[in-house]
């Protein structure tokens, strides 16, 4: 039984893994460094990451995580080196790269509705009126907001709100996704359903993800690679391929002895780090 | 609705008492005078000056100087504030000269405008934006410099141009602030009215209590004095309801 199942894994590792590392890169990030002033933030990151890849980012705070993240949308930009969004240098934000806060409660238009939140990305990228509500409400459905539509960011939960802002990147059809710590603040539960959304979103849209967390098993979940950064200046310290199967599953995807092995091997990167 | 009506019942009354005092007061003594008058003496006259028409006259004169010079001093005053806030240089350049011109009194500028302008609801229309203009200006930069900055990032990642920056996302965010800034407007924008016409205007609710004074009528001057009181009550009253309407979070004193 368990051997059938090994066997169907390994099976699908070869279908599913996305990631060929010659083919070009999406995001190519060239030897960034990021200093204010004297106090250097990043210093010298190089990482391809190719198309439809997810790629999630580790490390103790203060290892520039959300400062990388934040060069990769645009709105941060590097003191030397370049980040690369399909071959060509990015000079400042672009809509083809959307970013979800953890802080969704700021990042929401608090006087537009679930569906006006969401509209406003596709009145960014100019969509005619009259062809906005149909894609708006199918972005709902996909998100599980179909119902909830007309509420306002106050009337709804943190799960609900931060689902809402996921639809409002989706709808700048990016083909880069950044989470910054997406679910941080949300329960358990809601957190896990929502690691499972993102997944087929990214499994259905081929976006490329980049997913910031300080949760390990988060990032095993959700990422094909991971990399640890290590602070003062934010470097990469590891980076580990993570070869399990797809679909993931929250039950047996982590009772997998891979997921242990690596939750063990980046517990012990990480723990290196705080000491 | 009974709470409402009792707590209003327990507001009426000190004025009630003042009133029914100096009434009293004014009976016993057999009031006589060339600057007091009675409470009863006030209502005829407040009569008398409504049936003849100067009093409507009056208040529309007022009404609309004070009106008038707030959408402009307020709107302009926004508007440049607005400004200030999204652009650092703009306003590095003219900080000195608004924090000089800010303490100048309102009052200050009614003999220059009113020799450029002359007398009428012109140079009192201006006089009036003038004085609301440095409040707004610096209320609507505030407002802008305090709107939640993952906002602005949100607009920078959607690449929204300027004109849709300040309309979907800036204006929104400061229009509670806006209207705040109106609401104190307005009742600024009376004081300055009654001030101008009392000093230099000819002209609406000041010019009245001015000339009922010497004329020495008191009684008339009281009237004036008092339904100024209640006209501006009543403008508030109305912002308050609207403020209660359009944005309720904001009117209970709760950020959003």
């Amino acid at each position: 039984m368990s051997m059938t199942r090994m066997n169907v894994q390994a099976g699908q590792v070869e279908m599913a893994s996305p990631v060929s590392h010659a083919a070009e890169p999406r995001i190519r990030i060239r030897d960034v460094t990021l200093s204010y002033g004297a106090l250097q933030i990043i210093g010298g990151i190089s990482i391809d990451i190719a198309p439809g890849e997810s790629l999630c980012v580790i490390g103790p705070s203060g290892c520039g995580k959300t400062t990388l993240l934040r060069m990769l949308a645009g709105l941060a930009r590097p003191t030397s080196g370049a980040v690369e969004l399909d071959g060509s240098a990015l000079g400042g934000p672009d809509r083809s790269v959307a970013i979800v806060f953890q802080d969704y409660g700021k990042a929401l238009l608090p006087w537009r509705t679930a569906a006006g939140n969401v509209s406003l990305a596709l009145e960014a990228r100019g969509c005619p009126a009259r062809e906005r509500p149909p894609i708006i409400r199918e972005l709902l459905e996909k998100i599980g907001l179909g119902r909830h539509a007309d509420k306002y960011p106050s009337e709804m939960s943190g799960g609900m709100q931060q689902r809402l802002q996921i639809a409002r990147c989706l709808a700048q059809e990016p083909k880069v996704l950044l989470m910054d710590e997406p679910f941080g603040a949300l329960d358990a539960m809601t957190r896990q359903a929502l690691q499972d959304e993102v997944l087929s979103l990214v499994a259905t849209t081929g976006a490329t993800m980049v997913f910031v967390t300080h949760d390990l098993e988060e990032a095993i979940y959700l990422g094909d690679r991971i990399v640890c950064l290590q602070p003062n200046p934010g470097r990469v310290g590891r980076m580990v391929d993570v070869r399990l199967a797809h679909p993931r599953d929250q039950l047996v995807t982590r009772e997998d002895p891979e997921f242990l092995r690596l939750r063990r091997e980046l517990y012990d990167l990480i723990k290196d780090d705080h000491q | 609705m009974r709470a409402a009506f009792r707590t209003s019942w327990r507001a009426a009354l000190l004025p009630v008492v003042v009133i029914v005092a100096a009434q009293v007061a004014a009976t016993v003594t057999q009031l006589e005078s060339d600057s007091l008058a009675s409470p009863l003496a006030i209502v005829a006259a407040f009569f008398s000056v409504l049936k003849d028409g100067s009093l409507m006259r009056a208040s529309l004169d007022t009404l609309m100087a004070a009106f008038c010079g707030c959408v402009i001093g307020v709107g302009a005053g926004s508007l440049l504030g607005i400004l200030l806030g999204l652009f650092r240089l703009a306003d590095d350049a003219l900080d000195l000269t608004i924090e000089l011109l800010r303490p100048v009194p309102v009052v200050a500028l009614i003999p220059v405008v009113m020799m450029l302008l002359g007398f009428g609801a012109r140079m009192e229309i201006v006089i009036i934006a003038l004085g609301l203009l440095w409040p707004s200006v610096v209320l609507a930069r505030t407002a802008v410099r305090e709107v939640e900055p993952r906002l602005m990032e949100v607009s920078a990642v959607l690449q929204l141009g300027f004109p849709a920056r300040l309309s979907k996302i800036v204006l929104p965010a400061i229009l509670p602030q806006l209207f705040m800034s109106l609401k104190l407007a307005a009742g600024y924008a009376l004081v300055v009215a009654v001030t101008v016409e009392i000093t230099a205007n000819p002209f609406g609710l000041g010019y009245g209590i001015m000339m009922a004074q010497q004329a020495l009528r008191p009684a008339e001057m009281f009237a004036y004095l008092i339904w100024i009181g209640v006209i501006g009550w009543l403008v508030s009253l109305v912002l308050m309801a609207a403020q209660r309407r359009f944005f309720p979070a904001f009117a209970k004193g709760e950020t959003r």
